[in-house]
């Protein structure tokens, strides 16, 4: 299926509209193209394409609103979508916390769209496949992967005026390679919107030479150790992290960035001081569109600055409540990093563990940000600055203020599910218990 | 696909005449989710053009799954809708099998050029990979069913409710809440209706109807002062119901400890959401556990997860052979453990089954995804695992040649693989109450309703929360607990079941969104069970002060 050009998407956008009789209406319109393989026990399983484009009304009648879905664009289907939204919101009590549609807004023009992943053929997966299975069978080891390409587009329309149109292309990697005997495992993801960046053989190889290091973990007792995180493992706390950036929960006292006296953490320090995380939709290296779902425009914004909370996300209704100017969650967080390897990292480290990636994060008390989950692929023990052998996994249960205060060092950037996030020297992270699982 | 053109496909195919609301120039109906669906004729004939085109380019086996899947939501906070949304997608997804390789490929055309088209790409995929291909598809046979159809027993269809009812009986709730001291209330309704019409290459043709309910609650206290907040859960479960789950019968009522009422097959949203207000403000002053082990008494609507996870997940044969290894993970349970005979999942009287034709549950349905006849079949049988979970294309692996019936994809749009049927753990069957069971207990932590779940990619070691937590101490019920979660392993967790109560404390938990795959795919799946007992488990405390 067609990804629809700015002025087709317009089109479909502007004749949706026209059949419009609520107060205001707000229409977005999106589609995808995407491709997959997967693959295990070597050889390839399942792989498949999808096409899909929806198109969402909001209409309203005062504060009264109504959402509806439709995936057919011909008149017919645009005129009852847009009634049937109009009927929803008609039998919809009224929302106290209505806004009405955004007006005309400026939007910068984004980086996330590459002609050649958009070009990526079913014979590029299968040779990305290929360069997992091929090398793995050479060393005992099992390959499972998973390639995923899209292309695609959103597009907004609003009775006040605003329009807004994004491309983008994307593709994610991961490879779970295994050793035969069942004792070593490890693991490598990679993203970016330019598939030219990606070199599945080079990232094939790091899940091997890892699935090979981890044979026979060694069981070392659980309790506080310094750690080394890879990005793949610290993303999942920062991203948690970065959810509970909320102003209004936090207002509201029910967020750990609530503060004691009935306000918010805004202008504290939470965090060590070399800690500074932002968001720039124009970043080459993780670009994101320059506009979110409700057409607000997507900026650089500073979420913490040495340490300290710079800003929180306020929607438009709590934006007005308290006075203040709108700031959208973002869609993409860059965490500024230091000169440090991953070898320097090792190499200046007496006792530790080296963690690959971390499993099942789960939310154990939104007061503290207390998470726990679970080591997997490649968790290994360092000591006089080498690592000495691998160690069976361990669960934690951690929050990553605490984590993020208790910095020692800062390693390189990595891009990691569209973030940039360093490698990091951690003490004290506390691990709870063992697992036999590999 | 443009709706017109169905009506002149019916025409031409069936002469039935369909979608009369279109004809008549009105497509709304009152919640305009009531349209009627395409007529059956006219699915199998655009179905029989994906099949057609497949054996014409050397597929040897294909399948086509037209579906259209509506969604409702209803979201409020207090004294607030916020949202109230209605969904819609309608598509087709073509599946083949070439050169011993599979394809797939969908697409929201749903016209015949539209779906030969996707028909041309999935064999282009299935044909690309075979140069790959190591281990070429073995499917079981599987019997044609010709022309049949099934629907979820509902007395109350969702789509023929007001809207205004739900937002009411929603808000009924919050006030409820609110009126018993909450700070905040979020609540909602998410329904689902899935039309799917299947077909195969093997001659079944099959119209499924299915219906998914799920009331959702929460209930925050906040103690300003004291800068702390405590939530608290609905005790609701997902259900395979329409509607009438919400009428809150007093007779599917069964009564808990310290006065709670917990709820079997009818939910009463406004007397939960009083209780969530109520625990939740205690949660603030409760006293925090002490770390150590105790003896656990695991509600249904809490043991639920812990079987999801625990047996459910490591039972999935596709997870125990590698096919997950990349994302969900493998399995404990190893194909050497099985062919045993006498490996230990649990105690004596621990009995898991699945079932994927319980009134009621989410995983119910008729057929599944690659037309297979559902059934129950015993997974665990007096503590020893006696098989697995697996669908056409690998039962053959345990030398089985019938699909136990799993398989499902999420939409139209995601190729269909192995999900878990509904679980369970079977009833005690000496006549035994909770009453009886907390009686027992010495030292002891009564927990119920879903809470923080982990659990490792092979399904050893997990650590589980819950929603509301009661310390028992030599048979009596002594007051709230909180900061409670217990860390086990599954075959010891298991092989420490003690009791079970009997079948008329069994009800069922469920998730709508369980992941699973790569493109993600979520299935929703119920487990039954009545409460039980678990021995010596290890309880940590999950209070931090930052």
């Amino acid at each position: 299926m067609a990804i629809y050009s700015k002025e087709e998407a317009r089109s479909i956008l502007e004749k949706a509209l026209s059949f419009s009789q609520a107060d205001t209406c707000e229409i977005n319109l999106g589609g995808s193209n995407e491709g997959n393989i997967r693959y295990a026990r070597n050889t390839v399983s399942t792989a498949g394409y999808n096409s899909n484009q929806t198109l969402v009304v909001q209409s309203s009648f005062g504060k009264r609103s109504g959402t509806a879905t439709i995936n057919e664009f011909d008149d017919a289907s645009l005129e009852k979508v847009v009634r049937r939204a109009e009927e929803l919101a008609r039998l919809s009590p009224e929302n106290p916390e209505f806004m009405e549609p955004l007006g005309p807004q400026e939007y910068d023009d984004s980086l996330t769209y590459k002609e050649s992943t958009a070009n990526i053929t079913p014979e590029y997966r299968a040779k990305v496949a290929q360069s997992s299975i091929d090398p793995a069978a050479a060393e005992d080891v099992t390959a499972a992967g998973f390639f995923n390409d899209s292309e695609g587009f959103s597009a907004m329309i609003n009775s006040k005026g605003l329009f807004a149109y994004n491309r983008s292309t994307n593709m994610d990697f991961t490879v779970t390679m295994r050793s035969n005997d069942g004792t070593g495992s490890g693991w490598v993801t990679r993203d970016f919107n330019d598939v030219d960046n990606f070199d599945a053989a080079e990232a094939s190889r790091t899940a091997i030479d890892k699935a090979v290091m981890s044979r026979e973990a060694q069981a070392i007792e659980p309790g506080k150790y310094t750690v080394i995180l890879e990005p793949a493992a610290s993303i999942g706390l920062l991203q948690n992290m970065v959810g509970a950036f909320s102003a209004r929960q936090a207002d509201e006292g029910r967020s750990f960035m609530s503060a004691p006296d009935g306000g918010n953490k805004l202008g504290q320090k939470i965090v060590d001081e070399r800690v500074s995380f932002y968001s720039d939709p124009l970043d080459p290296r993780v670009p994101t569109a320059t506009w979110n779902g409700a057409g607000q425009p997507l900026k650089k914004t500073v979420w913490l600055e040495n340490g300290v909370v710079k800003n929180l996300a306020y929607d438009r209704y709590w934006a007005e409540q308290k006075g203040v100017e709108p700031v959208p969650f973002p869609q993409g967080g860059i965490m500024e990093g230091g000169d440090a390897s991953l070898e320097d990292l090792i190499a200046s480290t007496q006792k530790g563990i080296l963690v690959t990636r971390f499993w099942y994060i789960r939310s154990v008390d939104p007061q503290t940000l207390l998470y726990t989950g679970l080591t997997r692929d490649g968790t290994f023990y360092i000591e006089n600055g080498k690592i000495k052998h691998p160690v069976k996994n361990f669960r934690f249960n951690e929050s990553p203020i605490i984590m993020l205060n208790n910095l020692e060092t800062l390693g390189k950037q990595v891009r990691i599910n569209g973030n940039l996030i360093p490698y990091m020297k951690i003490r004290d992270f506390t691990f709870t218990s063992l697992s036999d699982a590999v | 696909m443009k709706r017109r053109d169905f009506v002149q496909y019916a025409g031409l195919g069936s002469g039935a005449l369909m979608m009369p609301s279109l004809l008549m120039g009105n497509p709304i109906s009152q919640e305009a989710l009531l349209a009627p669906r395409m007529d059956v004729a006219l699915k199998k004939q655009l179905a029989d053009v994906a099949l057609n085109t497949a054996k014409s380019l050397g597929a040897s086996y294909a399948d086509a799954r037209i579906g259209r899947y509506l969604n409702q939501f209803v979201i409020t906070r207090e004294d607030k809708v916020q949202n109230v949304v209605n969904t819609e997608s309608f598509g087709v997804g073509i599946r083949v099998i070439v050169n011993g390789t599979w394809g797939f490929a969908s697409t929201s055309t749903v016209t015949e050029k539209g779906i030969q088209e996707a028909t041309n790409q999935a064999v282009g995929i299935a044909k690309a990979n075979a140069i790959l291909q190591k281990e070429p598809v073995v499917l079981a046979p599987t019997e044609s069913h010709g022309e049949v159809s099934w629907k979820t027993p509902i007395t109350k269809d969702f789509r023929e409710v007001p809207i205004s009812e739900k937002a009411d009986l929603l808000l009924s709730a919050n006030a409820a809440a609110m009126e018993a001291g909450a700070s905040f209330v979020n609540s909602g309704l998410f329904m689902v209706n899935e039309q799917k019409y299947f077909a195969s290459t093997d001659g079944s043709y099959i119209d499924q109807d299915v219906h998914r309910l799920w009331p959702f609650l929460n209930v925050t206290a906040v103690d300003r002062a004291a800068g702390k907040f405590k939530s608290r859960q609905g005790l609701s479960a997902p259900v395979g119901m329409g509607f009438e789950y919400m009428d809150g019968l007093d007779s599917e009522k069964v009564a808990g400890p310290a006065g709670m009422n917990l709820y079997r097959n009818s939910y009463d949203i406004i007397e939960d959401a009083k209780m969530a207000a109520e625990q939740a403000k205690a949660k603030l002053t409760a006293k925090s556990v002490e770390a150590g082990k105790y003896d656990l008494v695991l509600e249904p609507n809490h043991l639920g997860l812990t079987i999801h996870e625990s047996v459910g997940h490591p039972l999935e044969l596709d997870r125990v052979l590698g096919y997950e290894a990349n994302y969900a993970g493998t399995s404990f349970a190893t194909l050497d453990k099985w062919k045993s005979g006498d490996f230990k999942y649990g105690s004596d009287i621990v009995n898991l089954v699945a079932d994927k034709t319980q009134v009621g549950s989410l995983g119910a349905v008729g057929y599944d995804d690659e037309g297979v006849k559902t059934k129950k079949w015993d997974l665990v049988r007096n503590g020893v695992l006696v098989n697995y979970q697996a669908i056409r294309d690998q039962v053959h692996m345990i030398d089985q040649n019938a699909s136990h019936g799993c398989c499902y994809a999420q939409s139209w749009n995601d190729v269909q693989f192995q999900r878990m049927p509904n679980v369970s753990l079977e009833p005690g069957t000496e006549k035994y109450s909770v009453a009886d069971m907390i009686k027992d207990v010495e030292k002891g932590i009564y927990i119920a309703g879903r809470g923080s779940y982990s659990i490792d990619q092979q399904r050893y070691n997990f650590q589980f929360g819950g929603t509301v937590f009661f310390e028992i101490k030599d048979g009596e019920i002594a007051g709230m607990l909180e900061d409670v979660a217990y860390q086990s392993n599954t075959q010891e967790f298991w092989n420490s079941c003690v009791k079970i109560c009997d079948k008329d404390d069994y009800r069922m938990f469920g998730s709508f969104f369980d992941g699973k795959g790569q493109p993600s795919q979520v299935s929703a799946v119920s487990h039954g069970s009545s409460t039980a007992r678990f021995n010596d488990v290890n309880v940590i405390n999950t209070g931090r002060t930052i």
